[in-house]
């Protein structure tokens, strides 16, 4: 028996309209351990060269991991996984809430959706019984909208995930919306759940998940808890989540403004965590198992209108306040309630609406093109452009493209200013004095994203320290010019650490953001699943993954390499303008020593492509 | 213990759901558990939180007598009861469950939920 998982995959056929169970093979759980891994490996097993990311052939992957739905913090992590409709290569996006934990009480690790529903629908899981069911009434729906309908026919017990607007029209970043307000953000996994037709997906699970030894579990699990609350972190980062970034990230000049043009924006204090606490918070929302819930649910109300909306949590408020420039904490909330209608992922939202912005102001596009004047700093524009994206309707059809081929479209010099890394839009850390966390999104297998390494804490401090400890000690004033020495092997082993977490199911933030240690999570793994593993056991499967997926892109887009892995020019030779950085950048000829040493250690090649006998070494030959 | 709330300060999280049912039904199940958790979501945004407060509903309801009062806390005796479940339906704040072995379960007053609920929306009620 698995330990600690709930036993099953669950594979749905949407062109028979059949689902099945089958055992979770123990050789997928000894090596891939779950989440992540799991979703890695089905893809790569499962998607053949020349797949179209929107047709039928394509899956998506929902996977749980060994951990989630236990009694430890943060267990509430579920992944997502499909060939990326935005790069083309590997996609993945995970997300908190109470989806994974209700998946596995329903008795199943992971589920994946494959072929294609000839209407829209959502498919309904109770337990055992499997449906699909034609829901045409929801067709348009917002993805908060289309939640809240569900959840009223079906009942509280149900856990939802639902797909806006752009998903239905296939927006390459349209995002996955659970629990009014949590997102599978990233990769545009929700575009290939509309080009499957399904709308919505809904679990019940009553079920047990059984565990090695369940006593001392239940002890090892309490114990965590007490050591969470007694971190002085847990005190002083949870009152604004993820938003508590936001003064650091301006004072270390990483915050991106006008389409990351300069990395430092004066009305920050008008947009932060403290912000959102005075002029908009409602409750905290905190996902499954949380001790430390980011979610800071709130209302607002600007001239377009009132919502109630969640967050908006640092990277929103990075990429529609810093850069589309909205200046007002309710403007960025209201930005923020719109694009989790439409069901667009907001880091993208705001890159690619910036994007337009920038093209407008330098005269690549006109007011004819875009339908109006667009400027910076007009929520009424980001909206009126949110709306044509989710529609693709004039210029929001190019624009659902993502800014890299919208650059293609739109020429004239803006490929160097299209914020992106093989087709994914940069998320919220400009890097013009921090080449660790570069070389982070450069080489992010999803692209531009910093989840998987966040190494701009060891730019700024060169140490170790949790976020909530860069916080408190600030920079009193000096920055000095970050070198690239060392970064390469730091950058390297966050790529294995904060990756693992997702395959282990569960959320980084305890660890990451309040220094929770690691060994807790060995300890309370043995018990849960009665297999030993080491946290540097753990790393390994997770560097294991990471050269299937690195694996995975050379196996899917052709010409992938080096060419893949340099951010935009606006990076490699405009100066950073103003702030605390001002007059920095990092050169091309920087970034490729970078590479080299970064391809050197990793086991590939110059092109950036894994040596046959790295991938020998991981068993991926 | 008898508990009471603070819904204010919940966040929806469901630990004491979890430890709830893996303390007292030995299972990580959380429909086991012996309180709710409901989030009114989009608006107005809150948590209500459905949980025992002792009232001694379900003893009264209990054709054998089989649920007793002590210390201001009332258990189901097993040996008693005759598995006939109308107290679950009698729980004005539904909140019993029947376990896996077809029997009723109450809050045992076991505290768990009020030690690990890392917002202190549960707590112990003081009188």
């Amino acid at each position: 028996m698995l330990y600690g998982y709930a036993g099953k995959i669950l594979t749905i056929n949407l062109n028979t309209g059949k689902a099945s169970a089958d055992h979770i093979p123990e050789d997928l759980a000894r090596d891939y351990l779950g989440g992540r891994g799991f979703v890695a490996r089905l893809l790569y097993d499962r998607l053949d060269p020349g797949t179209d990311p929107l047709g039928p052939e394509n899956i998506i992957v929902v996977a749980t991991g060994p951990l989630s739905g236990h009694l430890l913090p943060g267990s509430g992590k579920t992944h997502f996984g499909a060939l990326s409709p935005a790069t083309g290569g590997y996609g993945d996006s995970n997300l908190g809430g109470h989806f994974g934990p209700t998946l596995k009480y329903a008795g199943y690790d992971c589920m994946i959706i494959e072929g294609k529903a000839d209407q829209l629908s959502t498919i309904i899981i109770d337990n055992e019984t499997v449906k699909i069911v034609p829901d045409q009434g929801l067709k348009g729906k917002g993805a908060i909208e289309a939640e809240q309908e569900l959840k009223e026919r079906l009942g509280e017990d149900y856990q939802l995930l639902t797909i806006g607007p752009a998903g239905e029209n296939k927006v390459a970043f349209a995002c996955i919306s659970h629990d009014f307000g949590r997102q599978a953000g990233r990769t545009g996994v929700a575009a290939v759940l509309g080009s499957k037709n399904i709308k919505a997906v809904a679990v019940r699970g009553t079920k047990k998940i059984p565990v090695f030894d369940a006593k001392r579990a239940q002890e090892k699990g309490e114990e965590m808890y007490k050591v969470c609350f007694g971190k002085p972190g847990f005190k002083t980062w949870t009152p604004f989540g993820t938003a508590s970034i936001t003064d650091w990230a301006n004072e270390v000049g990483a915050f991106p403004t006008r389409n990351f043009q300069t990395s430092y924006a004066e009305f920050h204090e008008k947009i932060n965590g403290q912000a959102i606490v005075d002029r908009l918070l409602v409750t905290d929302k905190g996902c499954f198992g949380c001790p430390t819930p980011c979610g800071k649910y709130g209302h607002t109300t600007t001239a377009l209108g009132s919502a109630y909306v969640e967050g908006p949590e640092y990277e929103s408020i990075a990429t529609l306040g810093g850069s589309c420039c909205l200046e007002e904490i309710e403007e960025v909330a209201y930005a923020n309630y719109v694009c989790d209608q439409l069901g667009i992922d907001t880091i993208s939202a705001g890159v690619v609406v910036s994007f337009a912005m920038e093209c407008f102001e330098k005269g690549v596009i006109s007011a004819e093109e875009v339908g109006r004047e667009i400027s910076f700093g007009s929520l009424e524009d980001t909206v009126y452009l949110l709306e044509k994206i989710a529609a693709r309707e004039g210029i929001g059809d190019v624009l659902a493209e993502g800014v890299k081929q919208a650059a293609a479209i739109f020429g004239d010099g803006s490929e160097s200013y299209a914020i992106h890394v093989k087709g994914l839009e940069w998320s919220g850390y400009e890097c013009r004095n921090a080449p660790g966390m570069m070389l982070s999104y450069m080489t992010a297998d999803v692209g531009a994203h910093h989840n998987r390494s966040w190494a701009l804490g060891y730019d700024v401090s060169q140490s170790d320290a949790d976020v909530s400890e860069l916080i408190e000690a600030g920079t009193g004033g000096k920055l000095e010019i970050s070198t690239p020495d060392g970064k390469v092997d730091h950058v390297i082993s966050m790529q294995h650490s904060r990756p693992l977490f997702d395959a282990l199911g569960i959320c980084r933030l305890q660890s990451m953001e309040i220094g929770f240690e690691t060994f807790h999570y060995e300890e309370v793994f043995e018990l849960i699943t009665g297999r030993r593993l080491s946290w540097q056991e753990m790393l390994a499967i997770s560097e294991r993954i990471w050269q299937l997926t690195r694996q995975f892109n050379v196996k899917h887009i052709e010409g992938f390499g080096r060419d893949w892995d340099y951010p935009p020019r606006r990076f490699m030779e405009e100066p950073v303008p103003s702030g605390p950085n001002e007059g920095r950048y990092i050169s091309k000829e920087i970034l490729d020593k970078m590479l080299d040493e970064y391809y050197e250690k990793r086991g590939w090649d110059k092109n950036g492509i894994p040596k046959p006998q790295t991938l020998a070494r991981f068993g991926l030959d | 213990m008898k508990l009471t709330v603070k819904e204010e300060r919940c966040s929806g999280c469901n630990v004491c759901r979890v430890v709830c049912a893996l303390h007292n039904a030995g299972a990580v199940q959380p429909s086991q558990a012996l309180l709710k958790i409901k989030g009114e979501f989009p608006d107005p945004g809150t948590y209500k939180i459905a949980y025992c407060n002792q009232c001694g509903i379900c003893a009264d309801s209990c054709p054998e007598d089989a649920i007793l009062e002590r210390d201001g806390e009332y258990n189901i005796d097993y040996e008693l009861c005759t598995q006939c479940l109308i107290c679950i339906d009698s729980c004005p704040f539904d909140v019993m469950v029947v376990t896996e072995s077809e029997y009723p379960a109450k809050c045992t007053g076991c505290g768990k939920c009020v030690e690990l609920c890392p917002r202190q929306a549960v707590l112990a009620d003081q009188g």
